[in-house]
């Protein structure tokens, strides 16, 4: 039973990712689509570190660089003939690289857990940046490299000129790399990195070598970052330091954290959040890192868990039927919330915009006039009391919805 | 025959000696208390056998083997595992993980990442056995962070047994226990030790002489009597140093 579960699920997802082009089909949409693929597949190799191991990693995009100017390196060399295989295999050169990299950092690196490893990860991800402008033979200095990948031998009529030919392709790697990934959560080597992650004293008194068992799992990570660099190079076909460096490693952070380290979906959750943001709002507003910022920081503060444990946390009142008594409370709070929200990124917008008019969701404000300013500011007042206002009843709805929650007779201790 | 065997083994903290020159001999199959004061050095002691910590001088053998410079999982593959004062689980794996974790090593599946654990039907079974044995199968799929204290000192239990291995330690297994569940505890430890070696730091005396069949007492991080309960009950010196009238009126 729970196999047909998991199985549909499983397949459920292949779905999804199959037929997403099909809903939308833009130019825009694809490129988006193919952005997401990489970022879930890099995401989730993230996640097996910290989630999975409690590695904290700065350094993460070294191994998804390292991956992806290798790739790109593999599509220079099969376009000037000196090797010869179809590109579908590139994600497989990349990952190679990437666990290579791993097989020696991990080294030194997995040592210890906690500050020190997150030390020694930032140090190796400043060195191997540093490394990338220096040796400009490989690393193309800050220009980069950059390959084509419609050489070497077609795949079944297939030459890779079209993005929606790469998602497609993106989605079979991007489907294997999620299911090894989670198949290895189910090993005796993933179930010890949680084990190591919880308590690495105590895993040494059972056989284990806490430090052999982040070894491992961190070479896994590294494999899978590598696999996301060398979709990336197929994709993009160019890739430069920028993609190695400590900005890309804190942006894997801010999604596996942003979708929730402690499930498995949780990154998938993060990477499709994040990369909406960045390629729809960056359209909109040069201030999309300020509010991917802002993001991040609600999500430490109210969703611990990030958006995977946010939704996870309705299991019980999914479960028992309650769900509908939350609908009220949750628009109740929910509408004022996104006024809130809106009127803050207006408030925002509005004082850093340098036009004399400013458009926003269909209204035009005068960016000099105080009193559209003030107006503003007092729609954001009034919702955020409307908010507030609006919280105990939210509370006290969720509390019924989940009463009784202790049927297990958990009542000592 | 001997299977474990320490030779004037001392620790210091520091300036501190906190264990002073113990020499101790285990038989095979004996069940061994080791008694003493708060602050005597019974955990030290069992953290230098089982190698948290290393030895400042002497030596540990552990079936011929010298073990004192052995990481903890090296000693623990050669069949030792231990129970900590201070529980010790994996709080955010559940209680069946907790256990099957155990499992692993001694069934022979080291780092493996190409067995799916779901699919190891004998592994699986013989983690609910264990979970059966510690009374804890209904509470199998709960994190063990949130256990009640009670229950996560069963599973501290369970996690030290669970493989199987020849020599257990167990330090203060009963701590916080209320009275009927020290009694099962008491019960489960006896049953899963029959036949093999036991060495169980313990406060309640009544609990020690009824299980153990021969007595250390550590005082001060030296070994001042190692007997029989009969003899240990009777020593002058036990009882002025540590047992009193706890022994006379027991
Ligand atoms: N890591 C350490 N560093 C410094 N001193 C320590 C350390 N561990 C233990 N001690 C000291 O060593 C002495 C013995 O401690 P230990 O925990 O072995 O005693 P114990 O006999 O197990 O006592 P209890 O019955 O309270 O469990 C104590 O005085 C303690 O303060
Ligand atoms: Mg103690």
């Amino acid at each position: 039973m729970a196999l047909v579960k998991k199985s549909a699920l499983w397949i459920a997802y292949l779905l999804a990712l199959l037929s997403l082009p099909q809903f939308f089909d833009s130019v825009l949409a694809i490129s988006i689509f193919n952005q997401m693929a990489i970022a879930i597949v890099f995401a989730l190799s993230y996640n097996m570190l910290l989630g999975q191991g409690g590695m904290l990693s700065f350094g993460h995009a070294v191994y998804f660089g390292l991956g992806g100017f290798l790739a790109v390196h593999a599509l220079i060399m099969i376009e000037f003939e000196t090797v010869y295989f179809s590109i579908i295999w590139i994600p497989l050169v990349g990952g190679f690289i990437g666990l290579l990299a791993a097989l020696f950092i991990g080294t030194f690196s997995t040592h210890k857990a906690g500050t020190v490893f997150a030390m020694i990860s930032l140090g190796i991800g400043e060195l191997i940046a540093a490394s990338s402008l220096i040796f400009v033979s490989f690393f193309g200095g800050e220009a980069g490299v950059s390959g084509d990948r419609t050489f070497g031998p077609p795949f079944f009529g297939v030459e890779w000129f079209q993005n929606v030919e790469i998602y497609y392709l993106a989605v079979a790697w991007v489907f294997i790399a999620t299911l090894f990934m989670y198949l290895f959560t189910q090993t005796p080597a993933g179930k010890m990195a949680n084990a190591v992650r919880d308590n690495p004293e105590r895993a040494e008194f059972i056989g284990y070598s806490a430090r052999r068992v982040r070894y491992i799992t961190f070479c896994a990570a590294g494999l899978f970052a590598g696999v996301a660099g060398g979709l990336f190079a197929l994709n993009y076909e160019f890739i430069t330091e920028e993609n190695l460096n400590a900005a890309t490693s804190g942006r894997v952070l801010l999604s596996a954290y942003i979708g929730g380290l402690g499930y498995f979906i949780g990154p998938i959750v993060g990477a499709v959040i994040l990369t909406l943001m960045n390629s729809l709002l960056s359209n909109y507003s040069d201030l999309w890192m300020l509010y991917l910022g802002i993001m991040f920081l609600l999500t430490v503060l109210f969703l611990p868990r990030g958006f995977a444990g946010f939704i996870m946390m309705h299991q019980v009142a999914w479960i028992r039927g309650t769900m509908k008594q939350l609908i009220v409370p949750y628009l109740l709070s929910g509408i004022p919330a996104v006024v809130f929200v809106m009127s803050s990124i207006a408030l925002i917008e509005l004082s850093h915009t340098e036009d004399a008019e400013f458009y926003y969701l269909g209204l035009t404000f005068d960016s000099n006039g105080a009193m559209d300013f003030g107006l503003i500011a007092l729609v954001a007042i009034g919702a955020l009391v409307c908010v507030r206002k609006s919280l105990p009843q939210l509370k006290a709805a969720w509390e019924s919805a989940n009463e009784v929650i202790d049927e297990t007779g958990e009542s000592e201790s | 025959m001997t299977v474990l065997s320490l030779r004037n083994v001392t620790k210091n903290f520091g300036e501190t000696e906190i264990i002073r020159g113990v020499s101790l001999d285990i038989e095979k199959g004996e069940k061994h208390a080791i008694i003493g004061p708060n602050g005597a050095g019974k955990s030290t002691l069992f953290h230098l056998i089982s190698g948290l910590y290393g030895v400042t001088g002497g030596s540990i053998k552990f079936k011929e083997q010298e073990i004192q410079n052995k990481q903890p999982y090296e000693i623990n593959r050669l069949g030792l595992a231990r129970s900590f004062q201070v529980t010790n689980i994996f709080a955010r794996l559940n209680v069946f993980e907790n256990v099957r974790c155990a499992l692993l090593w001694s069934s022979g599946y080291k780092y493996s990442f190409w067995h799916l654990l779901g699919r190891q039907k004998e592994l699986n079974e013989k983690a609910l056995e264990v979970l059966e044995q510690i009374g804890l199968k209904d509470k199998m799929h709960f994190p063990a962070g949130e256990l009640a204290y009670a229950h996560q000192r069963a599973l501290e239990l369970g996690i030290a047994i669970a493989s199987g291995a020849e020599v257990i330690m167990l330090d203060e297994p009963v701590a916080g226990m209320s009275h009927s569940e020290a009694e099962n505890a008491v019960e489960l430890i006896r049953k899963i030790t029959a036949g093999k070696t036991l060495i169980m730091v313990e406060h309640d005396m009544n609990i020690v002489f009824d299980v153990a069949d021969r007595i250390s007492v550590l005082v001060y991080g030296e070994v001042i009597a190692c007997d029989k309960p009969e003899n240990i009950r009777a020593n002058p010196k036990v009882q002025e140093a540590y047992l009193g009238e706890v022994v006379g009126s027991a």
